[in-house]
């Protein structure tokens, strides 16, 4: 029981008190273990505002077990003198005595006794003085009724070596009323039950405060992984805005989808075994749309639809070689290979974001495979504006407004644009995407109307994440050495909730 | 993308001005450029081998600048300073004259036993060049630059300079057995075989990588003069006779190799670039190269060609509305010197031949967008007015997630991309049963395949999180891919679901307890009949006897659960039981 009899006692004895009691006083007072003094005052204080109760620490100066023997008893070196009798005593005989071996040299140092070693039946000790003061015995005595504070420095220090004294840390409580305090207390209830509400006895009774500072108990739950909650984000946004999702959902591409129809000639370093991963087995496609293959290969090899071309020898071989596709925009060359079959032609705006495979070197933000993030508009008369009013509206969802584009150079869009974005951690613009036009070699030879432009934009899934999450190895994040409590603790992801947060860290 | 390093005080010399960094990043960042990088060589040294071993290297501040990859024309300090002085309107566009020698032509015959090694040959002159050190530098390191770019690293071209003094024509392409090919290559003091050369070099870190071109065709190709001197053995060395440096007054070029339009490409970036210090500025002397069926051909080709875009289409694909006139102004800044002609709406632009890149309009276009500058189009919004769809199976995917983690399973994403080890040995199955694609050229084990289960991921998720409290609750929904020559590429991925519970006990209570679930959302009632579902006993070599199940629905195998076999819990690494689920979800769509 909390408020047990020592608890109402130490109340009776607060109520008479003037301003307050000390923990130990009271336990000494009692005739109690301090320890069963500090339960009660625990218990009283987990009642509320009953008592208050301050930690002190206080040292004290304490007799060890011998110590308290020569209290009662004195020292070694008096015990010795009072057990030679005048006419002496046999060395052998006063060694025997409990206390005689320590007890003899001290009071020899002292000059109390003497050895006669000329005696006939061995070496014999005689008292030198009558009487003696036994000082040790008089200082421990002091240290018991609680004046050690009456003894020196050195004197202490000197009964502590002699292992006599030892020092005491006590913690001990300086107890004082509370704002609620009263002497009859009542036990508290822990929880409502479904009794006290059919009874309506909770309207009695007190209940125990409930401590807020404490942690919940977290619920039993799963856990959606930080970059797919991202994902989500990004399907999100782009269906906010239109745009259908694209089938993406074959890792093995030709190099024919996957280069030769995006017009990225043969020769061209992404080609090569150093950055894609090629197929042993199946190692090239069975089937490709030879009508399509043959405008492709008349517009690298010769040119045509205005296009000078790339003038070198396209061969079908080439082509056939089954990769795993090193973009999505394999995907998308389909979707418009597809789109550019629907006659008349219907505008679109499509999206994916799916896996796409690099034989890369690897390194804390590359891996060999990545998702990779893809948006493609097409539509008679679009612009190089309308890229750029389409970017914004898309970078805004992902709370990134400072936008600027910088020229650049994709074998398969012209115009090309870099998207900026301004970094305010690292005051400074860095890249976030990456965008342009298809090339009419590319549109054309699919099939598409000439007055038809198909904007585009792409960029990484995995780098957004890492700078939301606050990720720096992309291992932690992607693949099986991932740390599932980092999976467990993530937040929400709400890519418009915080400012600028998406903001990229580096640039790949 | 390309990177071009330029000391800056030379550069801003050249330019004839300075600029801050941030301004010159500015300029770059407008033009299409990126200043990558403010360094020098000191630092450099001191990066990549210590400090002490940069003591006493150059401290002159050196700009790395990134140029787009199909901008050879800027693949220099001379090329990227003519570019930059054309945008400011500072300089006018050089017009580069093929011009003919005042003696014999420089005549290069190629024999026919080229044909299977290297069978394209081109060739020119820098007559009366006057370099210094740093135009020297610059002019090999131009070299340099395009090897390893546009020549795709000497494979389709490669280029060799020579001091035409030390020379004389006409020359010979031909192709000999490496055993009868004796010369002393560049910096070396005396002659070897090709033979010996190939040895040597396989210990060279710069020269290594090309060996492989040539090295196993029976004839090495060879250039030589009419005395049988050698001038290089394409696409590997030159000969040490015809070394230039500093001094040399008179630079025979030649480019050979496989790809003929880039072989043409090369030559004219080379003398159109250095033409500049020729004492005839810009002018460049023809050399003769005639070709096994006789023909000849003279270089380089220096063609200016003509192309007609109208106004309103680069209007239309930029999105602004720029009069004829200046939009030829424009033009004319990105070194394609435009005017209006015709209806007043045409405007006729001249490619010079630095420009190899423009070979569509809308290469055109995007200069006249860079020109007018990115950031300062309109954006607007395009008025295509279409309605979202989802690809179905995404859809149910993102669905299901969503309740495997309510139902207490913790998502993981694992690589679709493991070793033969992870989906075959480890699970007790041989590789061939399980129509797995195979990677020809992986760099490590992990890549050795395509995923065709996604259990080995989970499995080794569990196994690098083995610290975490039990039970261990995963899932993951994401693609496996198998052959299948009903597809056009001959293979084609499944959408699979995969759950596993890792704890003190197996659990399989627990699994089958998330199919039920699983089906339940999928709207798949228990029972074979209505296309619903049932487990039947089953086995496989993952699982441990009498614990394995396959489930049926819709009156198809869709998966297995069961209780894995402890083989195969300690070959992951794993010490506890574990049972798992996985299934095809494309039935359920």
């Amino acid at each position: 029981m909390a408020d047990g009899p020592v608890a109402e006692v130490l109340l009776r004895r607060l109520e008479a008190a003037d301003g307050g009691l000390d923990s130990a006083e009271l336990a000494a007072e009692l005739g109690l273990e301090h320890q069963a003094v500090v339960g009660a005052v625990k218990s009283l204080q987990a009642l509320g505002e009953i008592i208050e109760a301050e930690l002190r620490s206080t040292k004290r100066w304490e007799l060890t077990a011998e110590g308290k023997e020569i209290d009662r008893e004195g020292s070694h070196e008096a015990r010795v003198f009072h057990s030679v009798p005048p006419e002496g005593l046999a060395q052998s005989e006063l060694m025997r005595l409990p206390s005689g071996k320590v007890g003899f040299s001290k009071a020899m140092s002292n000059k109390w006794i003497r050895v006669d070693k000329s005696t006939a039946d061995g070496p014999r000790v005689f008292r030198v003085v009558d009487s003696v003061e036994d000082e040790v015995q008089r200082r421990l005595q002091l240290v018991r009724g609680g004046q050690a504070e009456k003894l020196g420095e050195k004197e202490r220090s000197e009964l502590k070596k002699r292992k006599l004294l030892t020092e005491v840390t006590l913690k001990t409580y300086w107890i004082s009323k509370g704002s609620a305090f009263s002497t009859s207390i009542s036990k508290q209830e822990a929880e409502l039950s479904p009794e006290m509400i059919s009874s309506g006895s909770w309207r009695d009774r007190p209940f125990k405060p409930y401590n807020f500072l404490a942690h919940g108990v977290l619920p039993d739950s799963g856990h959606l992984h930080p970059l797919l909650k991202v994902r989500t984000q990004f399907r999100q946004i782009f269906l906010e805005m239109g745009f259908t999702e694209m089938p993406t959902d074959n890792y093995i591409e030709s190099s024919f989808w996957n280069f030769d129809a995006l017009f990225q000639p043969q020769q061209h370093p992404a080609r090569d075994q150093h950055d894609t991963f090629f197929l042993r087995d199946p190692a090239e496609a069975l089937q490709l749309p030879m009508d399509y293959v043959h405008r492709v290969k008349r517009t690298h090899s010769q040119g045509g639809y205005g296009s000078q071309g790339y003038k070198y020898n396209w061969k079908l071989d080439e082509a056939r070689k089954n990769i795993l596709r090193t973009h999505t925009t394999a995907a998308s060359a389909r979707a418009l290979y597809r789109l550019a079959q629907k006659k008349p032609f219907t505008p679109a705006k499509y999206f994916s974001i799916d896996r796409v495979f690099r034989n890369e070197t690897l390194d804390a933000t590359h891996l060999a495979e990545f998702h990779q993030i893809e948006g493609v508009v097409a539509d008679h008369g679009l612009t190089l504006g309308h890229l750029m009013g389409v970017l914004r509206e898309f970078f805004t969802k992902l709370g990134i407004t400072q936008l600027r584009f910088k020229p650049a150079y994709n074998p398969y869009t012209e115009p090309s644009m870099e998207v900026f974005s301004y970094h305010q951690g690292l005051k400074k613009w860095v890249e976030v995407g990456n965008s342009g036009l298809f090339r009419p070699e590319m549109l054309l030879p699919m099939g598409l109307p000439e007055n038809v432009s198909v904007i585009a934009w792409g960029l990484s899934l995995e780098r957004p994440t890492m700078i939301k999450y606050g990720i720096n190895n992309i291992r932690e994040l992607v693949g099986h050495k991932v740390n599932l409590q980092m999976v467990y603790d993530s937040p929400l992801c709400r890519l418009d909730a915080e400012q600028g947060s998406l903001q990229a860290q580096e640039t790949t | 993308m390309p990177t071009v390093s330029v000391k800056r005080d030379l550069l801003f010399q050249a330019l004839g001005r300075t600029y801050t960094d941030e301004e010159f990043d500015e300029l770059c960042f407008e033009f299409g450029l990126e200043l990558d990088e403010i360094t020098s060589e000191k630092e450099i040294i001191s990066k990549e081998q210590g400090n002490e071993k940069a003591q006493g290297a150059s401290d002159v501040v050196l700009y790395k600048i990134d140029v787009p990859a199909n901008r050879y024309d800027l693949l220099c300090l001379e090329g990227l300073v003519r570019g930059l002085q054309v945008f400011k309107e500072r300089i006018k566009a050089p017009v580069y004259k093929r011009v003919m020698p005042i003696g014999e032509i420089q005549k290069l015959i190629i024999t026919e036993e080229t044909a299977k090694i290297r069978p394209y040959a081109v060739a020119a002159v820098l007559r009366n060049i006057k370099f210094t050190k740093d135009r020297y530098d610059s002019f090999i390191e131009l070299q340099e630059k395009l090897h390893q770019n546009i020549c795709r690293k000497r494979a389709l071209v490669a280029i060799g300079t020579h001091d035409l003094d030390t020379l004389s024509g006409p020359f010979t392409y031909t192709a000999k057995r490496p055993s009868d090919i004796r010369f002393k290559p560049l910096n070396k003091t005396k002659e070897y075989t090709a033979c010996e050369l190939m040895n040597i070099y396989k210990n060279d870190n710069h020269l290594k990588h090309y060996l492989h071109i040539i090295e196993n065709k029976p004839l090495y190709p060879v250039i030589c003069d009419s005395n049988g001197v050698i001038l290089s053995m394409p696409p590997i060395i030159n000969g040490n006779h015809s070394k230039i440096t500093v001094n040399t007054r008179n630079v025979f070029i030649e480019c050979t190799g496989t790809d003929f339009t880039k072989a043409k490409i090369v030559l004219d970036i080379i003398v159109t670039t250095f033409s500049e210090y020729c004492e005839n500025q810009f002018t460049v002397e023809a050399a003769e190269v005639v070709f096994p069926n006789g023909k000849s051909y003279t270089f380089p080709e220096l063609a200016y060609r003509k192309e007609m875009v109208r106004a309103d289409l680069i209007n239309k694909k930029v999105g602004i509305r720029e009069t004829p006139e200046n939009l030829a102004k424009l033009l004319t800044r990105m070194y394609l010197k435009s005017e209006v002609i015709g209806d007043g709406n045409q405007i006729e632009i001249e490619i010079p031949p630095t420009r190899a890149d423009i070979i569509h309009a809308c290469d055109i276009v995007e200069d006249a967008a860079i020109a007018y500058g990115y950031n300062n189009i309109q954006m607007t919004l395009p008025k295509t007015y279409t309605i979202a769809n989802q690809f179905p199976l995404n859809k149910l995917t993102e669905l299901l997630r969503h309740d495997m983690a309510a139902a207490g399973f913790t998502e993981a994403l694992t690589f679709a991309l493991c070793s033969q080890e992870d989906i075959a040995d480890k699970l007790g199955l041989d590789i061939s049963a399980t129509k797995a694609v195979h990677i020809s050229n992986p760099k490590t084990a992990e890549f050795q395949v395509a995923r065709t289960t996604l259990l080995p991921g989970l499995l080794k998720t569990i196994a690098a999180n083995r610290k975490m409290p039990l039970p261990l609750k995963l899932f993951e929904i994401s693609d496996v891919v198998v052959k299948d020559p009903s597809r056009d590429v001959g293979a084609r991925n499944y959408r699979h679901l995969c759950a596993v519970y890792y704890n003190k006990n197996p659990g399989f209570e627990i699994i089958h307890g998330l199919l039920d679930r699983i089906m339940q959302l999928l709207d798949v009632p228990p029972g074979e009949k209505k296309g619903g579902y049932v487990i039947k006993a089953s086995e496989g070599p993952a699982f441990f006897p009498g614990r394995c199940a396959e489930i049926f629905a819709r009156g198809q195998s869709v998966g297995k659960l069961g209780v894995l076999h402890p083989d195969v819990i300690t070959k992951f690494e794993l010490t506890m039981p574990c049972s798992s689920l996985e299934i095809n979800i494309e039935p359920f769509l």
